[in-house]
């Protein structure tokens, strides 16, 4: 059923790899009622995913720390937030370019950002280096008419 | 994660497991270099038949393994991909790099 008032949710867990696993699982759930179509999930799953890797790989390096997810739904609008504290990027304007990687030893793709905005319709980034960052994503379903 | 795999004189072909993150590229990495080097492949097939989801860690691994080859004068190929993978490959400019194989059309 869908709810004209908005709808929240959020998830706070250790950054370990196998928790990118969880974290699409958790919000493609939440989503679950809105009845999205299969390409419309699997685009907010990568998004996800390549936010929460991001937060995991690039943010705490491997130390363990905490990310935060948080989603929202309110008619067809989809936002999900995800968060970390650890080092932040020092240019965004850089990070965001497609095949751009700070770690391409460790065969980074640097597709991460550019997936995003493939994906999603709107993507925030506010970072501070020493601090953290913060990625905001915004989509808008295609929902079925109903009566 | 155990990946199954099959491998011919020269040849492997890696069936890819439902969901390719970080993890699994991680383990696909080093296991598929793990073959590459013992059994000297020179050809390797990625077999996306299995494959619903990959995101952008997975194109990284891909493109590595076709680095790897390249230097050794080997190819890579992928096959089965769904509608899905093919879209991520599409966008990530992989096809330039690893050929994909044309499914068969079946009316």
């Amino acid at each position: 059923m869908i709810r004209q008032q908005a709808q929240e949710m959020s998830l706070r867990f250790d950054s370990y790899p196998e928790n990118e696993q969880f974290a699409r699982m958790a919000v493609s759930a939440f989503l679950m009622d809105l009845n999205p179509m299969v390409d419309e999930m699997a685009d907010i799953k990568t998004a996800v995913s390549e936010a929460v890797t991001n937060a995991i790989l690039h943010g705490y390096e491997g130390v363990i720390g905490q990310v935060y997810l948080a989603c929202k739904k309110q008619g067809a609008d989809v936002e999900v937030t995800i968060t970390d504290y650890g080092k932040g990027i020092d240019d965004i304007e850089k990070a965001r370019e497609p095949f751009f990687t700070t770690r391409p030893e460790a065969e980074r793709s640097g597709m991460g950002f550019a997936f995003m905005e493939a994906f999603m319709d709107e993507v925030h980034i506010a970072s501070t280096p020493g601090r953290g960052t913060c990625v905001k994503m915004k989509k808008r379903l295609q929902l079925p008419v109903r009566e | 994660m155990e990946f199954e795999y099959e491998t011919k004189t020269g040849s492997l072909r890696v069936y890819t497991p439902r969901e390719i993150d970080e993890c699994a590229a991680s383990e696909l990495r080093s296991e598929v270099d793990m073959l590459i080097d013992n059994y000297q492949i020179r050809r390797l097939i990625f077999d996306f038949m299995n494959t619903e989801f990959m995101d952008s860690s997975g194109i990284g691994m891909l493109i590595g393994r076709s680095r790897k080859m390249g230097y050794s004068g080997g190819c890579v190929e992928a096959d089965h991909l769904n509608e899905r993978v093919q879209k991520i490959f599409t966008l990530a400019g992989l096809p330039k790099l690893i050929s994909v194989v044309k499914e068969e059309v079946y009316d």
